[in-house]
């Protein structure tokens, strides 16, 4: 080479030769961020890794990666409250992805084209109870029998589904949904039980011999106000009202039907009655802001015709009507009565002050601790007494079916490693993708679709499902608007605008590699990654 | 105008590829067989506009002609980083010869080949700022004024980066070089001076002329592959930043690029004889302090002997670009 005339011939790429990798004071790694959608999820779904394979249309496994973790993604896609697209990052950009729609569909999908879920591989010949077939009770039942162990729900009730049958309406959760769901967990082989109350847990794992239990038998007792009335003053309670739609003895509520409470269930129920033909009126002692139902559940009831008197108390019942005290928030947000009193009419009144937990089937056993009529746990779902767990609307946490998964996936786990007579270490969580860690410049503009509402008319006089599902175009569509925070989705930005060509691309579904040889750290990969899933790390030097 | 969109894929075409993107619907960048005109282990310094813009470039320019390519360098950073004697970076035909001269190399390479009968070969001929508008700007006029079957590639770094950062007629006002000190009571460089290439190249009434930046990639190869698809003389200006004479972050390359164009203060544009025919529309308008703010050649301009004055002589040459070329769609420029 330096026997050739100066600048004569230079071979192509010989600069090869010249590693600048050596300038280097810090280099690019890639890395995984958790999604902050990932991180709200009661049930801990891996929402970036479905919508990964939905993006691509491959839907079915999308649901796969889904149902890791959550069994009852067409329930979820109807009835969870969706913390994921609160804290989405998409949100700061136009709006959050429609998360539970696209897992609605996937849902859907699933029951329609028949996928079932892979059989578990071992078998550990060891025995679960689980008490209670409501979402935490039947989440735990599929997560034990995937992992191998046996198991066996015992229900009280005539069938499965606890609160998401005979609490939420069918407008709602239609049963046919809730039912393809459940049975696909029966089909894994889980045993279930129907009108077979635990008495006493002790006993009854005694008597079926087995090792460990996991109780998640809800909270199904109304509670009571201390409102003076007639002995003909007509009082029920809104569990028991939403219980009796499931049988053939519909409740008889008249025409006039007040509703006390202003959570979820107290618009469940004021909406069942509505469609019932009845004239539902709400009446809540504080205001629509301090209202723990959702606002977007006040507003569909509003929409469907069902009357709300906000800031009243009852301060009796009587035949047919009943005398309401208006109230005023003090400085605290506290309602405070001011002595104003009005008659109303009132063929009847329903209780939704919330439910107590029933516990009697855990008298006597030992170690127990129980607050505020909650069963405590620790961490590890487990109670005070060895070998059993507990989880969903008996513990203390917000009461949600979401919340109920997340909690039976939980003890699952512990529960597996208990038998096995290990603790269960939770993999160490990544990092947030935090919205700053973004590049948004690189995503399309492209609205959230809107999902479909039935008509009014029909929603104000028939039990159909209000709220309609995606179709595979526009589920398409709303999974691409997935900016896959913290997550490379192969977008080729760090292989093209490396000026050092230090960027290997390794081909589809294999991703990127750094050439440290050539890399001089200059962090132009890392800023305009979209998705922010490299990081700039100093070299020790 | 330009290049197609692709409707709705997560990313369109803002990224360099995309998984869920037909391979024929992504850049030549993205592609694992792109020729890397410019192979590493160049020497340019880290984060490098120019180096990054001419690979963008160049590949594009391999990919349309079929690798039938032969590149004529003027002096420059570019010369001089991806050919240290005994190597060299390059991976096309690639002939260097003088700073002033490229445009004439050129038309002597073209020549030859139509001597040979080659009729497939192509040929560009590339430069900096400084050997395009300046000493190389009468070689560059004859070439266009001849219609010789060349593409001229200018990287505008606003400087004549390789011998220190000294101004050029391609520096923006105010910005500050090693020759721009002495001039007035500022260290900045004047308003009212300077020349704009690309306009002067539409007077010359050539088949083609366009800008582009190493910020929209797409935009960058469509330009070269439209000009690489024409015979005669043609013009592309590529606006590359320079970390190291602008005082920026080498992280920024992209992102000040970026800026240019979304604050009106380079103009995204393509011409045909001598008519603007498109505009790279603005997406996202910025004030030129998001442009200006990050580079120390703007430092002046800020903090305690600050010259708001002057930024807002800045702002106002970019409105008007804005208002020239139409780069605000109509909403957007009402709204
Ligand atoms: C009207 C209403 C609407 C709601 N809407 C929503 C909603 O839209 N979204 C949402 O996320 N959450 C909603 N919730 C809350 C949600 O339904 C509950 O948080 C969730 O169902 C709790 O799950 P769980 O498994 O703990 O208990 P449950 O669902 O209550 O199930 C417990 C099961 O245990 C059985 N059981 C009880 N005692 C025994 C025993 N001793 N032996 C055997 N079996 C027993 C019960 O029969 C029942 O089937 C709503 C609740 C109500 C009341
Ligand atoms: C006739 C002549 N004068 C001066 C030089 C020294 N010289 C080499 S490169 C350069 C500046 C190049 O500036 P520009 O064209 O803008 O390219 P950049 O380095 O900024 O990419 C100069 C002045 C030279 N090589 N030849
Ligand atoms: S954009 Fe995607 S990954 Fe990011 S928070 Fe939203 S759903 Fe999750
Ligand atoms: S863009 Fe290239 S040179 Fe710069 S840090 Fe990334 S890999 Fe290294
Ligand atoms: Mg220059």
């Amino acid at each position: 080479m330096a026997n050739k005339p100066f600048a004569i011939t230079l071979k192509p790429g010989t600069s090869l030769a010249n590693l600048t990798g050596s300038w280097r004071s810090s280099r690019p790694v890639y890395l995984n961020r958790l999604p902050p959608c990932n991180n709200a999820c009661p049930a801990g779904e891996n929402i970036q890794g479905w919508l990964f394979h939905a993006e691509s249309g491959d839907y079915e496994q999308a649901w796969r990666v889904l149902v890791r973790d959550n069994p009852l993604p067409s329930v979820m896609g109807r009835v969870c409250y969706h913390p994921c697209e609160t804290s989405c990052n998409r949100g700061q950009l136009d709006e959050a992805v429609g998360i539970n729609s696209v897992e609605r569909f996937l849902g859907d999908e699933a029951i329609k084209r028949g996928w079932k879920f892979d059989a578990p591989a071992t078998e550990t010949g060891k025995k679960v109870l689980v008490v209670g077939a409501g979402p935490s009770g039947l989440s735990a039942a599929y997560h034990l029998a995937r992992m191998g162990h046996q198991v066996e729900i015992q229900e009280a009730g005539p069938l499965a589904g606890g609160m998401m049958r005979f609490g939420i309406p069918k407008y709602r959760l239609p049963r046919d949904v809730l039912d393809a769901e459940v049975q696909r967990i029966l089909d894994l082989g889980v045993a279930l039980k129907l009108n077979t109350k635990v008495e006493n847990i002790e006993q009854s794992m005694q008597d079926g011999g087995f090792d460990a239990a996991f109780l998640a038998v809800g909270a199904h007792i109304g509670k009571r106000a201390m409102i003076p009335a007639g002995d003909a003053a007509h009082i029920v309670d809104a569990v028991s009202v939403l219980r009796s739609m499931e049988g053939e003895d519909k409740p008889m509520l008249g025409r006039k039907v007040v509703v006390y409470g202003g959570g979820n269930t107290a618009i469940d129920v004021a909406r069942t009655v509505k469609r019932m033909g009845g004239e539902p009126l709400i009446v809540y002692r504080r205001t629509r802001d301090k209202a723990p139902a959702h606002d977007f559940e006040i507003e569909e009831a509003l929409q469907e015709g069902v009357m709300i008197k906000w800031l009243s108390t009852i301060k009796q019942a009587g035949v047919g009507e009943i005398t309401v005290e208006k109230m005023e928030l003090d400085e605290k947000g506290f309602p405070q009565p001011t002595g104003e009193f009005e008659k109303l009419e009132a063929d009847s009144v329903v209780l939704a002050l919330g439910q107590d937990v029933d516990l009697s089937l855990l008298n006597g056993v030992s170690g127990l601790e129980i607050k505020d009529g909650t069963v405590q746990v620790a961490p590890n779902m487990m109670t005070g007494h060895a070998g059993i767990f507990a989880g969903g609307d008996m513990v203390p946490s917000e009461r949600t079916v979401t919340v109920g998964v997340g909690h039976g996936k939980k003890a699952a786990r512990n529960i597996d490693a208990w038998l096995r007579g290990i603790t269960y270490v939770p993999e160490p969580k990544h990092e947030i993708a935090t919205f700053d860690k973004l590049n948004p410049w690189y995503y399309s503009d492209a609205d959230k679709t809107v999902r479909p509402m039935l008509d009014i008319i029909r929603r104000q006089t028939s039990f159909d499902e209000v709220q309609g599902g995606l179709d595979e175009t526009n589920a398409l569509f709303e999974a691409r608007r997935c900016l896959s925070c913290g997550n490379c989705f192969e977008c080729d930005n760090c292989y093209g605008v490396c000026p050092d060509n230090a960027v290997i691309k390794l081909g589809p579904g294999k991703g990127f590699e750094f050439n440290y040889d050539y890399c001089k750290g200059c962090g132009i990969c890392e800023a305009e990654c979209p998705c922010g899933s490299i990081k700039m790390v100093p070299e020790d030097i | 105008m330009g290049y197609q969109t692709v409707k709705f894929y997560q990313t369109g075409t803002y990224t360099v590829g995309n998984r869920l993107l037909a391979p024929d619907e992504r850049s030549v960048q993205a592609g694992e067989l792109r020729s890397n005109s410019i192979n590493s282990g160049h020497r340019a310094c880290q984060g490098c506009g120019e180096a990054l813009g001419a690979r963008y470039a160049i590949d594009a320019a391999m990919a349309e002609s079929n690798n039938q390519l032969i590149a004529v360098n003027a002096t420059g950073c570019l010369e001089v980083f991806s050919t240290p004697y005994p190597e060299s970076s390059w991976q096309v035909p690639w002939i260097h010869s003088l700073f002033g001269n490229a445009p004439a190399v050129a038309t002597g390479v073209a020549a030859a080949m139509k001597v040979k009968g080659k009729t497939e070969v192509r040929v560009v001929a590339q430069g900096g700022d400084g050997g395009t508008t300046d000493i190389g700007f009468g070689c560059l006029s004859g070439m266009f004024e001849r219609n010789d079957d060349v593409l001229y590639i200018c990287y505008d770094n606003e400087a004549y980066m390789n011998t220190g950062v000294q101004r050029s007629s391609a520096t923006p006002p105010t910005a500050r070089t090693a020759t721009t000190m002495p001039v007035g009571k500022e260290p900045g460089n004047v308003f009212g001076q300077g020349k704009n290439v690309p306009e002067i190249a539409m007077a010359h009434n050539i088949p083609y002329v366009a800008t582009a930046t190493v910020a929209d990639l797409r935009d960058l190869e469509y330009k070269v592959r439209k000009a690489m698809k024409m015979h005669g003389a043609r013009y592309i200006q590529i606006f590359v930043p320079c970390p190291l004479g602008w005082g920026a972050a080498s992280h920024d390359t992209i992102k000040l690029a970026r800026l240019a164009k979304e604050t009106g203060m380079f103009p995204v544009f393509e011409a045909e004889h001598g008519e603007v025919t498109g505009v790279l529309k603005i997406r996202n308008k910025q004030p030129i302090e998001e442009y200006l703010k990050p580079q120390k050649r703007f430092a002046h301009l800020f903090g305690k002997h600050a010259h708001p004055e002057m930024v807002a002589h800045l702002q106002a040459i970019a409105d008007r670009n804005i208002r020239k070329y139409g780069l605000l769609d109509e909403e957007k420029a009402h709204g």
